[in-house]
């Protein structure tokens, strides 16, 4: 283990030098070859053995992940590479590429400075390569790009030196339309990748080879070559000629930021508090001897450590016994190990400062997304941005009473470890109800609930989750409380469209300063004295006290605003979550004693009246649209169109390359459950397919009605959906 | 027909014989517990010197089903509810009279003693020299209400009492479930204000005049300055807090020799 040891000391070394460190990493569309990629970089960078990696799946830690041969969870390495005579030490996140774990993508990336991202020679750029470099742009992550399986151009479909130099030109011509198309801005300051500089690298994950421009200048070895080898079947030799870490850590290194220059541009991406504080200046310098700053983005479980929270360090310096604050929680949480990790072994450490992605233990309160700081009122960071929200449901129980515990104890593991994972109890039926991104997700979910922790359940069949939202104006409709000594005045009307989105990306925030929220809002069309009246937006749904100098609003709106959250959370119609609400206080009368307008008299009075005003306002539900792609064989189309068709759904686009026709449709999820099974058997197999969330979309009008009817009765509601009558009496 | 009855201040035998009548005549007779209770005596012992049986209503059997649990029934029969103190002082009935009204059903008061005279009794305090009262409230999601602060300052600016109400709360509370505050509590609240608004008006040598169980065979009351009464003992509810303003030489003299106050706080 002597090496083991060496390489362990290096890292303790390197952690110190912020010049020396890369934060990095590897983003893909499934089955382009990251985890391989990471595997066969950390064996030629010595961390494990050549003979383990491309085998072992090394990142693959889940049982599970190996089995299905897909990447589940983020998982963490750190690796040395040495470069023009200097050692870098280079944290590596490796990410999953299904989108249905999209969460954990935007997780990773807001750790990391740079990413990799590989495409597959053949394939080329897919859906969910435009997803994750959109995610990376979105994080000021820098982009180099790796196109992977270049040896199956030469050895399945055969084609010449010629047509291989074009079918890679494309491949980057591809990328960068879509960097261009994301950012124009960062694409003209160099973000464009250019295999003329060195951002660009070619090779097999697989077989261990790569290279770039710098090393075909250093190793003789260029496009011909590589050509002859692979023709010849000459692989280890290529691979040992020009092996695959080299040029790739060298790319990663030349063109990566480390973290003192990631830093000055990603806090005010990431961070928007302000940057004239201590904390602000600390993080934008990377400075050790600042307050402590790191942003959580994972927590897994250790049999012997337990919870053990993953993140970037971007200020201070972090070490055993430290006292922190989880901003939002009140007590303090006494940091106990803290670590980098190397695989799947966590080393301890005594102390790691800024730059680094760490590991602690200890963070009792920290949630993935949580900031952790030991200044005084930091502001948290932005909240991660997802992609997409849980659009899927089942209902689980556990087969045995007495597992009950178990599963409760289980489930709140899960969900704080994945936040795109929702987990609420089903108080009239005892189920837990798990939401999340799509039928996979949730059936490993289900699987590691039954194989790795050993409870048997029984499942529910998927179900849609819906949102409900208005298309009129409505009020002002008046709310009393209870002992109807307060009343509240407020009119709801659709939020508009484009605000909805923004909202959703997370370019609009009640943690922005408030000048640039209110500017983008009158870009949009919002009027300015609306702009300035926001108070609350929750979920995609946003609060307004239009009124003006009532006494004692102040001490009341907190509860005020409980009321907004109750509602908005599970809307009257059916009580599933609501979307793109403008709600509007526009009078309030208050009791002067406080005793008289307690939590008891508010909350309810608010909540019925925007209820009844929802009522009022044309509610309707809306319903999630996946996008859908999918490549076949020419012969097969009538049959993949036909699967689209019968579901609701709709083609936006065909295309055809050769002899494979592509398709981009898109249809309701509650049209798809069992889509897998169908496509396959639809066309023999051949379809290569994937969806990813699209949004939300108006529920038909002629199936509003019936849906929401069947949630109503699932949910124990009395059937009929209530009238605003119900909610306020006169 | 709708009556509602005070139980005045302490125990069972403080209701009126007026009350103990109507008590007997009613069809049905209902204890509303939730603005006040009576903290000498409990339900059984009322139901067995009253002579009747008792049903409690909570707070959404008056606030939200008023009609379908008591008002329907009062159109045909005598109904009696029965309200600590006397029973309109608490305001949350005026509506329950309001709708009875509605409905065409007449409403009876039968009055009893209430913490409102009692108080100002047992304060050594005059009472037409009293300003509007106010009351603390236990913090409700860490924010602590300006109203009592207001209150106190607009007397204290004519120079008169101000009579403070301290919070009770039922199991509804999720914060501060069941809780009756302390004199003690109602004073480290004033503080808090003060620290937040800075305007010099709650010292350390304001005068406060605190007083324990009125009503009781045991009241107390207490006068010192606030920084004396913040850790003064009371002993067991209900309390309540009297902040005097400008002060009468009978007032004055009455505060140090019957309520303890420091002379120097008189002059």
């Amino acid at each position: 283990m002597a090496r083991y040891e060496k390489m362990v000391d290096k890292v303790k070394d390197l952690m110190n030098k912020p010049e020396n460190i890369r934060n990095i990493g590897i983003v893909a569309h499934i089955d382009h070859g990251k985890t391989t990629l990471t595997d066969n970089l950390l064996a030629g960078a010595g961390m494990i053995s050549k003979e383990l990696a491309g085998r072992q799946l090394f990142m693959d830690f889940d049982e599970q992940e190996q089995a299905r041969g897909i990447t589940i969870n983020a998982a963490n390495v750190s690796m040395v590479h040495e470069y023009k005579g200097s050692e870098y030490l280079i944290n590596l996140i490796d990410t999953p590429g299904h989108v249905d774990f999209g969460g954990d993508v935007t997780r990773a990336m807001r750790a990391v400075d740079g990413a990799v991202v590989v495409v597959d020679a053949v394939e080329g750029t897919m859906p969910q390569t435009e997803t994750v470099l959109r995610q990376a742009i979105r994080e000021g992550v820098r982009p180099t790009l790796f196109v992977n399986k270049v040896d199956r151009l030469i050895n399945e479909l055969k084609v010449d030196k010629q047509e291989m130099q074009t079918r890679l030109s494309k491949v980057i011509e591809n990328v960068n339309k879509l960097i261009k198309g994301m950012s124009e801005e960062r694409y003209n300051a160099g973000w464009r990748v250019d295999p003329a500089d060195g951002s660009v690298a070619f090779g097999s994950a697989l077989y261990n080879w790569a290279i770039s421009l710098p090393t075909m200048e250093k190793n003789k070895i260029g496009f011909n070559e590589v050509y002859d080898y692979c023709n010849q079947g000459n692989i280890k030799e290529l691979a040992e000629k020009c092996p695959l870490h080299e040029a790739l850590l060298d790319m990663v290194i030349m063109h990566l930021p480390n973290p003192l220059e990631a830093q000055k541009e990603r806090i005010g991406i990431i961070w928007h508090g302000d940057s004239d504080t201590e904390v602000g200046r600390s993080m934008g310098n990377c400075d050790p001897a600042g307050p402590v700053a790191l942003m959580v983005t994972d927590i897994t479980t250790d049999p012997h450590a337990g919870e053990v929270a993953c993140g970037r360090l971007f200020s201070g310096t972090i070490e055993r016994g430290l006292e922190t604050k989880v901003v939002g929680m009140p007590k303090p949480n006494r940091l106990q190990q803290v670590g980098v990790f190397m695989g799947a072994d966590r080393v301890e450490v005594e102390r790691i400062p800024a730059g680094n992605i760490v590991a602690v233990t200890g963070l009792r309160d920290a949630f993935v997304g949580s900031t952790v700081t030991s200044a005084e009122d930091m502001v948290a960071f932005e909240g991660v941005k997802y992609v997409s929200d849980p659009v899927v449901t089942e209902a689980i129980e556990a087969k045995s009473m007495k597992d009950l515990p178990k599963l409760i104890e289980v489930l709140r593991q899960y969900s704080k470890e994945d936040p795109t994972l929702r987990v609420e109890i089903n108080e009239e039926t005892g189920e837990h109800l798990l939401s999340g991104m799509g039928e996979l997700h949730l059936e490993i979910v289900r699987y590691r609930i039954e194989n790795e922790k050993g409870i048997p359940i029984t499942a529910s069949p998927p179900l849609v989750v819906y949102r409900e939202t208005v298309q009129t104006h409505a009020g002002p409709i008046e709310g009393k409380s209870p002992n109807k000594h307060n009343r509240f005045y407020v009119e709801v009307e659709p939020l508009e469209s484009s605000v909805v989105g923004l909202i959703k990306s997370g370019d609009i925030s009640m943690n922005m300063p408030e000048l640039e929220r209110r500017k983008k809002l009158m870009e949009l069309g919002m009027s300015k004295e609306e702009a300035r009246k926001i108070i609350e937006i929750h979920e995609s749904n946003m609060f307004l006290n239009m009124t003006k100098g009532i006494q004692y609003l102040n001490e009341t709106m907190e509860l005020i605003l409980e009321g907004f959250h109750e509602i908005v959370d599970k809307g009257p119609l059916t009580r599933e979550p609501c979307q793109g609400i403008k709600v509007k206080l526009v009078d309030t009368k208050l009791h002067e004693d406080a005793i008289h307008r307690g939590p008891a008299q508010v909350i309810p009075a608010v909540r019925q009246a925007i209820a009844a005003a929802i009522i009022t306002a044309n509610p309707t539900l809306l319903e999630p649209i996946m996008s859908v792609f999918i490549q076949v064989p020419q012969n097969q189309m009538g049959n993949a169109t036909r699967e689209i068709q019968g579901r609701r759904g709709q083609i936006l686009d065909m295309t055809t390359e050769g002899d494979t026709v592509v398709i981009r449709a898109k249809a309701p999820v509650a049209e798809l459950f069992g889509f897998a099974g169908d496509i396959r058997s639809a066309t023999e197999g051949r379809a290569i397919w994937n969806t990813e969330v699209m949004g939300f979309e108006i529920l038909p009008q002629n199936l509003c009605n019936e849906v929401a009817t069947q949630t109503r009765m699932r949910k124990g509601l009395k059937k009929e959906v209530p009238k605003a009558s119900d909610f306020i009496s006169s | 027909m709708l009556t509602l009855i005070g139980l005045g201040l302490y125990d069972e035998k403080d209701i009126t014989l007026k009350g103990i009548d109507a008590v007997q005549k009613a069809d049905r007779v209902y204890i509303e517990t939730y603005t006040s209770t009576l903290t000498g005596t409990n339900l059984e012992t009322m139901q067995e010197i009253y002579k009747r049986e008792i049903l409690p209503l909570t707070r959404e059997d008056i606030e939200l089903h008023a009609e379908e649990k008591i008002l329907d029934e009062a159109k045909e029969r005598d109904i009696a509810i029965l309200i600590g103190g006397d029973p309109l002082i608490a305001t949350t009935h005026v509506d329950l009279r309001i709708r009875a009204r509605d409905m065409g059903i007449p409403v009876k008061i039968i009055h009893a003693a209430s913490i409102s005279s009692a108080a100002i009794s047992l304060s050594c305090l005059q009472n037409y020299k009293f300003g509007r009262s106010t009351s603390i409230a236990f913090p409700q999601r860490g924010i602590v209400s300006e109203a009592p602060y207001d209150a106190l300052k607009i007397n204290t600016q004519h120079g008169l009492h101000t009579l403070m109400y301290l919070d009770v709360t039922d199991e509804t509370n999720t914060e501060h479930p069941n809780q009756h505050m302390t004199i003690n509590q109602a004073i480290e609240q004033l503080q808090i204000l003060e620290e937040k608004r800075d305007e010099n008006l709650i010292k350390e040598d304001t005068l406060g005049v605190g007083i324990a169980r009125a009503g009781s065979d045991e009241p107390h009351v207490h006068a010192d300055y606030l920084s004396g009464l913040r850790d003064y003992d009371f002993g067991p509810p209900q309390h309540i807090l009297v902040i005097p303003g400008k002060l009468h030489f009978m007032e004055g003299e009455a505060l140090v020799k019957l309520a303890g106050a420091p002379s120097t706080a008189t002059k």
